[in-house]
């Protein structure tokens, strides 16, 4: 080999430049020569002027202007030309350039030409480089060259086919007779060229892949012929022969078996074969076992081979060798969920996985382990994900977390685990939780009544050990805020006893305050609960109220309404104080959503927001159906109905039908309005039957606004459920019926429940109003009606 | 099949590329800073296999130089891992003993040599006496081609 001397000397130039500002400088220089060199019409340095130029090129430099001379070069009769011209079409001329469609002619002569070499530089550029456009034009010659008698030829040919098909697929059908003529050769080259063609083939069309099917018998008999003959110098590869050639075909047998019985069965013992006899010391043969393995576990192989194919994984995860681990891994994970318990046997060696070094090994074992949890290993795996999660790199962190919370919620042995779970991975990655964590742990603590004490004397001392991951401080917060009664009392009986004092209590929360690691919503939390705490304890309430109305000139304006609003309870409704702060009612896992950050800012007595979002819900489509019934029963005014319709529910709004019965009080609470003495509004028995009582009274509020409230109540033995209220009223009357404040009535008058009807009568007719009761006593519906034709206080 | 092939030195320079799909050269030139950056990053006993957007990435080191390949989802990780090796074989047969420098100086020759034991993406030939055959008889067919011929005959 003649070494391109004007070539190197550039290179070394450019190599011995010693800043990159010399290193421009000498490549401009070069490139200056180079263009002018190209403008003369011959040389006999043209091939190494484009060799300098393409070296420029990869160096990452403007090379553009080369892209004519790689176009001449290729048209040029000398070899030495033709071969850097090609090089340099494929390294400068893709498809997106213009020029490349002008070299088309050249191919298209260069693929006749007597040379072989000269033939091979024509079929690599178009395999490499070639447009649609350019396929198009040569795909006859291509399929006239895949049946040349010249095997070096015919497998480039092969390979170039491949490109075609890719590039514009409905050539495809050009190449189906010759691609199965080609099956018969001998020579691997073309062999293996000829296999990649079908598999390309097959896995555009499905009629083609029918169509090859039938080729299954000769690629078993290629396969066997490879792998009991005996040592073959040309192929052979560490004890394997040719292995490039064996994966090719596994991936063929793989797509031809896939969804095909027959095809499977004809495969089946050719695979054994494979599995068993491959030697799996060095990695080609654990390229073709691996091979192996993806085509059992994807055609419809039968059980024994599968289980085989299994156990192959299994050797693979012991391997020493980490590339074989991680393919392991990855093979496993496709399986588990077909397979389950064949992979849940190997899951002792995933697990100690978790501990490698390697990023992307424990990517894969992560992903693997969250998907074996099961109600049986929870408890062991959930000890290996929290040692994980503690060691773990920040990337799979998140994945971590969200993986453990969910396998905590599905198979949680105990409330209690449940919530050390919990609380362990917010202590160790409270950063990467996701939002909603916190309502849900909330939720979860209210639900478990008996742990309350353990919960917050542990949540308590994670407070005191470090205050910077928020979702952990938030839930404490809430928690010391609710239960900071159980907290002072000392004694605990699932942790040791600690004496906690109430200047203890008060200093922790008044530093997640003060901190600047606490974020606006944390100091809400905090804020919030200094205030509950004031009701549970009875020394520093001086302390309290202090702290409060600090903050009652705070920039931070969430935190100052608070403070602004904490404060006037203390002075100007001291007496409704205890009432407020009371404990919450245990929340309704129905009713997570937008309200519940309002639950925990609005205290209210006796709010049931869950269960009205459903009543609020079940209520429109009823009142439609029986609307009909209604109609039918107003006698009278001959007018077609209003039907009730219930609005929308939102916390504002719950307030509004809350029980009026308490009086006006708790609306005062938002606006700060001065509270009206209720004067004891007129009421009027108007249904009274089996027990069931229902009054109504009503008030003006305006010219032509009416509201009435419908009190109901149960003075049998006997609980009464889906208790509904159902109204119409003439037809120029709107009529808005508010959310119920329950449905059912206890029994011996328990509770009473109150609806509320919103009037609007523009037209002052005179009013009326037929209801319909309905109710489960005992099982059995009763439903009745009653009509209203005068109303109290009008 | 296989996306590309890089070939890049410890310090991030590029030695050889090898594109088998038509990307914008702006989209080749931050492949190859994404693919340098990644693989420089890795630490020495690691796996050689990188998930990398939809592709697989295959990376071994020979010496100076960082081999990566970056191969689409069905293909056989391992498979090349050992198409990386049978390449350096190649090389190693034709420049004897090859090193960082031979690829430099003469990357033409690396290029011929890839262009003989891969096209369009796919294995061309599994026997290494066929290549490297092969590239003497096109580098005899050069300089027969130089001697005989003293004018173009067009």
């Amino acid at each position: 080999m003649s070494p391109s001397v004007p070539l190197q000397e550039m290179i070394r130039a450019i190599r011995s430049a010693r800043t990159q500002c010399e290193e421009r400088g000498v490549i401009q220089r070069e490139c200056a020569a180079i263009r002018a060199q190209f403008r003369q019409t011959d040389n006999g340095g043209r091939s190494h002027n484009l060799a300098k130029l393409l070296y420029v090129h990869m160096l990452g430099y403007p090379a553009h202007f080369g892209q004519m001379e790689c176009v001449r070069m290729i048209a040029s009769p000398r070899y030495s030309e033709k071969r850097v011209g090609y090089l340099g079409a494929m390294m400068l001329l893709d498809e997106k350039q213009d020029a490349s469609l002008l070299i088309t002619n050249s191919i298209k002569n260069d693929l006749s030409h007597s040379n072989q070499y000269v033939q091979s530089l024509a079929l690599c550029t178009l395999a490499c480089m070639g447009s649609a456009e350019m396929c198009r034009d040569l795909a006859p010659e291509i399929d006239r060259l895949l049946r040349s008698s010249n095997s070096y030829i015919k497998k480039k040919a092969a390979l170039c086919a491949v490109h075609i098909v890719r590039k514009v697929h409905d050539l495809g059908e050009l190449f189906v007779p010759s691609a199965r003529s080609l099956l018969s050769e001998k020579n691997h080259g073309v062999l293996h060229g000829a296999v990649v063609l079908i598999t390309e083939l097959c896995e555009r069309s499905p009629e083609t892949l029918e169509r090859f099917r039938k080729t299954v018998p000769d690629l078993v008999q290629i396969m066997k012929g490879l792998v009991i003959s005996g040592y073959s110098p040309d192929h052979d590869v560490a004890g394997v022969s040719d292995p490039f050639l064996q994966v090719r075909i596994l991936r063929l047998l793989r797509i031809l078996g896939r969804n095909n019985e027959a095809a499977s069965d004809a495969m089946n013992d050719l695979l054994a074969q494979v599995a068993t006899n491959t030697d799996s010391t060095k990695t080609v043969g654990n390229a073709v076992l691996y091979e192996t393995v993806l085509t059992v576990l994807d055609i419809k192989s039968e059980s024994g081979l599968r289980v085989l194919a299994v156990n192959i994984l299994g050797r693979f995860l012991l391997n020493n060798d980490r590339n074989i681990r991680y393919i392991a891994m990855t093979s496993l994970q496709k399986i588990v969920s077909t397979d389950h318990n064949a992979v849940q046997r190997h899951r002792g060696t995933i697990v100690d996985c978790l501990k490698d070094q390697d990023a992307s090994v424990k990517r894969r074992a992560l992903e693997l382990s969250l998907a074996l949890v099961s109600a049986s290993n929870i408890r062991s795996m959930m000890k290996e994900l929290l040692i994980f999660l503690s060691s773990c790199p920040p990337e799979l962190r998140a994945q971590a977390a969200s993986g453990i919370f969910n396998a905590a919620e599905r198979y949680a042995p105990s409330k209690r685990w449940h919530i050390d779970t919990i609380l362990h991975v917010l202590t160790t990655a409270g950063g990467d939780v996701r939002d909603e964590t916190v309502p849900n742990l909330i939720q979860l603590i209210t639900n478990t009544s008996e742990l309350h004490c353990y919960t917050v004397h542990k949540l308590y001392r994670a407070l005191l050990t470090d205050i910077s991951q928020q979702p952990l401080v938030q839930v404490a917060c809430w928690c010391i805020g609710e239960y900071g009664d159980l907290l002072l009392k000392g004694e605990c009986q699932e942790t040791e006893a600690v004496q906690v004092t109430e200047d203890d209590v008060l200093d922790a929360l008044e530093i997640v305050l003060q901190s600047h690691m606490s974020t606006p919503t944390t100091r809400g939390f905090a804020l919030t609960a200094t205030m509950k705490l004031s009701t549970r304890i009875t020394d520093n309430v001086d302390r309290i109220r202090s702290i409060v109305s600090i903050y009652g000139s705070c920039i931070d304006v969430e935190l100052q309404q608070r403070a602004v609003e904490y404060n006037a309870l203390f002075k100007k409704y001291d007496h409704m104080r205890a009432a407020v702060l009371e404990r919450m009612p245990v929340i309704q896992k129905n009713s997570l959503g937008q309200t519940n950050g309002e639950l925990s800012e609005e205290p209210m007595k006796e709010s049931q927001p869950g269960k009205v979002k459903q009543e609020e819900t079940a209520l429109p489509p009823q009142p439609a159906g029986q609307v009909v019934d209604l109609l039918d029963l107003l006698g009278g005014s001959q007018e077609p109905l209003q039907p009730g319709s219930s609005v929308g529910g939102s916390a504002s709004t719950q307030l509004t039908a809350a029980p009026t019965s308490a009086g006006g009080d708790l609306l005062d609470l938002l606006g700060g309005f001065e509270p009206t003495p209720l004067a004891p509004a007129p009421t009027v028995t108007v249904y009274e039957k089996n027990g069931v009582t229902l009054t109504l009274s009503c008030e003006q509020q305006s010219e032509s606004g009416l509201t009435v409230t419908l009190t109901a109540s149960n003075s049998t033995d006997s609980d009464i459920s889906g208790f509904t209220l159902q109204a119409a009223v003439p037809k120029s009357v709107q009529l808005q019926m508010r959310a119920p404040s329950r449905d059912s009535l206890p029994a011996h008058g328990g509770a009473k429940l109150t609806q509320l009807v919103v009037l609007n009568n523009p037209n002052k007719v005179n009013l009326k109003m037929r209801i319909r009761v309905s109710y489960t006593c005992q099982g059995s519906v009763v439903q009745d009606m009653v009509q209203v034709d005068s109303f109290p206080g009008l | 099949m296989m996306r590309f092939l890089l070939l890049f030195s410890r310090q991030g320079r590029l030695r050889l590329q090898k594109w088998y799909t038509a990307i914008s050269e702006r989209e080749k030139k931050k492949i190859i800073r994404e693919m340098t950056t990644m693989v420089l990053a890795r630490q020495p006993r690691t796996c050689n296999f990188l998930q990398w957007k939809d592709l697989k990435i295959v990376y071994k080191r020979y010496a100076s130089l960082y081999f990566c390949l970056g191969v689409e989802h069905e293909e056989n990780e391992l498979l090349a891992l050992e198409i990386i090796h049978r390449y350096v074989e190649l090389l190693d047969k034709y420049f004897g003993n090859v090193c960082e420098l031979d690829i430099i100086f003469n990357f033409e020759k690396a290029y011929f040599i890839l262009d003989e034991f891969l096209m369009g993406g796919e294995i061309q030939e599994t026997s290494k006496q066929i290549v490297n055959r092969a590239i003497e008889s096109s580098d005899m067919l050069q300089e027969t081609m130089e001697e005989y011929m003293s004018k173009p005959a067009f």
